[in-house]
């Protein structure tokens, strides 16, 4: 991967989204809930820098890292979308957990767990029809890959070589179910040996690890190869959502892997001090600041439009 | 006119889908070699080769995720699934991820896609391969359910649903597919949403769906004999539903009889009552309005159970005979 300082700022942005959007919510200024991906900003941004521009994404709806880490993506108009307001990326109809950027090929994060590992076959064996060479990226969780979606989306992959990567963001637990509790296996990859296609596990808090693994499954992809199983292990340090006292892991847990948290790693890796650093954390906020703005003078949805695009 | 079967007029519409349009093509269990369950792709393997008519594993869920992912990406696919049974097992696809896409997406993506099964008993398939399912995506906006009764509507709204731009859940009746009618050559469009008087008679309004649409028919030339002239209403498409003609023949006869197969519980047909009580009809009713369903009872193998479990012509000949004596 070629280092670059706009990784680093796009995983502090990811950060600062997140951090604000929980500020939102504890301040009462957001309707809804929100499932942070605080601690996992490396797998998506590696996931995006390793991707072309015409590829499709399908994701998760612990999503905001992968679209703002997807091409085009305009951190006021998740903002907007995340306020429910009508500039949002979805018009104020989606919100945290659907938000999409259609126009960029980002077919949208998912609310249920699996839920887009069968549309991702249909990406795949879209693009083998009309014989391009983009690639679809379906991003799951740890809880998805003991969905019965896994393994029928997986398997029709394998059979027809689609050009589809399965990431999987092992973020160690689905809800309360730690995968070691719910899966026989020490690694998700292994579950690519089942269905004759390639698996690899990448340390997930590392930016260049996944960039690198995820280039060599695109350029797999668009070989005609067939389908990658990457797994990414990485970790959630919120709770899954805004009611969760995680009773189900320790502090201590939680606290040895924020020392292994991607943005100080990677800004090592550039040669970056405190005070750059911080600099560059001024300007991101800034960015932020100004997305709050945006999303906050902008309209909500009309009421008697409640009714447009159920149908086209 | 040339006759046609219903499954030979759905093989036309297919392959003149399929001509015109080089995005449509064909998936699902067995549709290749062996031609589909009940032999609707017969044929189709020979004229458009394994890329456009795709055999999947037995896999539901992911044949009509595979549909939704390749919609939203350019295609105009047409999944099969094999019997409307096994679409429980493609729910969830369909219903959180096909039905919701363009709304909560803010109108910014489509998903144009037909999926076709098909529904219904009398083959003596038992509990688990005759089921009558179609209210269930009736209450899920975003779809839209077309049940055709004859073998020019099969064809034309076929056509229609593959034009639509969105998810159109088309239920095919087993017991129609061999039944004949006319089909003109051309690919002509049945649109959708769009009721249909089948037969006008000024005593009793027959409203039927699919396989009731021609059991209700020959009811009518049954009940003609004695005087009373049912006239037959086929919606053809359940969802959105047009009322108008409904009921406007509710308001002409004042007297009506709801049919479908499916449990009477929940039904389809607790809907067309509901439009019409609701409506402008309501004043010129001159009876309540009746419904003539399946039992609610999972059907059974024996045949003379099967048989009893769904409306059959001398049902709906007794009950339009009750209603147009004044007998309720």
């Amino acid at each position: 991967m070629i280092h670059s300082d706009a990784h680093l700022r796009r995983m502090m942005l990811i950060r600062a989204f997140e951090e604000k959007a929980e500020e939102l919510y504890a301040l009462g200024r957001v309707h809804g809930t929100m499932h942070l991906s605080i601690g996992q900003e490396a797998t998506a941004v590696g996931m995006g820098t390793a991707m072309r521009e015409g590829d499709y994404l399908l994701n998760t709806h612990r999503g905001h890292g992968h679209c703002l880490a997807w091409f085009g993506s305009d951190v006021r108009l998740m903002m907007a979308e995340f306020m429910g307001r009508e500039t949002g990326y979805c018009r104020g109809r989606g919100g945290s957990m659907h938000i999409a950027n259609v126009d960029a090929n980002n077919l949208g994060a998912n609310g249920i767990v699996g839920g887009g590992l069968p549309m991702a076959a249909g990406v795949g064996l879209s693009i083998k029809m009309r014989k391009t060479d983009q690639v679809g990226v379906v991003v799951f969780g740890d809880g998805a890959n003991n969905e019965g979606a896994f393994h029928e989306s997986v398997n029709l992959a394998s059979i027809w070589k689609l050009p589809v990567i399965y990431l999987c963001e092992n973020n160690q637990y689905a809800m309360s179910m730690a995968i070691r509790k719910s899966s026989n296996i020490a690694d998700i990859s292994q579950r690519a040996s089942a269905y004759g296609i390639r698996g690899v596990t990448v340390d997930g808090n590392d930016l260049a690890a996944v960039h690198d693994v995820m280039a060599e499954a695109a350029a797999q992809c668009r070989a005609g190869e067939g389908p990658v199983l990457v797994e990414a292990k990485t970790y959630r340090w919120r709770g899954h959502s805004k009611s969760d006292r995680q009773l189900y892991r320790t502090r201590e847990e939680v606290l040895d892997w924020q020392k292994r948290d991607p943005i100080p790693r990677y800004s090592k890796v550039l040669g970056y001090d405190e005070a750059r650093l911080e600099a560059l954390r001024k300007d991101v906020q800034a960015e932020i600041e100004a997305a709050v703005s945006f999303a906050e003078s902008s309209p909500e949805p009309e009421v008697s439009a409640i009714l447009e695009g159920v149908y086209a | 006119m040339r006759e046609l079967t219903y499954a030979e007029a759905l093989r036309e519409g297919l392959r003149q889908a399929m001509r015109a349009d080089a995005r449509v093509f064909v998936m699902g269990e067995d549709v290749g070699i062996y031609g589909g369950a009940f032999g609707v792709t017969n044929g189709m393997l020979e004229e458009f080769g394994a890329e456009r008519i795709i055999d999947t594993p037995i896999s539901e869920a992911v044949i009509a995720g595979a549909c939704i992912g390749a919609a939203l990406t350019g295609m105009r696919p047409v999944g099969e699934i094999q019997f409307m049974d096994f679409v429980t097992l493609s729910m969830e696809q369909l219903v959180l991820q096909a039905a919701k896409i363009r709304y909560m997406f803010g109108g910014k993506a489509s998903v144009p896609m037909v999926l076709r099964m098909p529904g219904g008993s009398g083959t003596g398939a038992a509990a688990q391969h005759s089921e009558s399912l179609e209210n269930w995506f009736v209450n899920v906006p975003g779809l839209k359910v077309v049940m055709p009764s004859t073998p020019y509507d099969a064809k034309g709204l076929l056509l229609a649903a593959i034009d639509d731009p969105n998810p159109v859940i088309f239920i095919e009746h087993k017991l129609l597919y061999k039944t004949k009618g006319p089909v003109p050559e051309e690919a002509y469009r049945v649109p959708l949403s769009q009721s249909v008087v089948v037969r006008p008679g000024a005593h009793v309004t027959v409203v039927a769906t699919s396989i009731m649409v021609p059991r209700a028919l020959e009811a009518a030339t049954t009940l003609a004999g004695e005087g009373i002239e049912l006239e037959v209403v086929d919606p053809r498409t359940l969802a959105p539903l047009d009322a108008g003609p409904i009921i406007a023949s509710a308001r002409k006869t004042g007297k009506v009889l709801v049919v479908h197969e499916a449990p009477e519980r929940g039904g389809f047909g607790g809907e067309v009552v509901a439009c019409i009580a609701a409506s402008e009809a309501f004043d010129f009713l001159e009876a309540p309005i009746r419904r003539l369903a399946g039992l609610d009872v999972p059907i059974p193998y024996n045949r003379n159970l099967e048989r009893a479990a769904v409306p059959q012509v001398e049902d709906i000949v007794r009950e339009a005979r009750r209603l147009a004596r004044g007998e309720y």
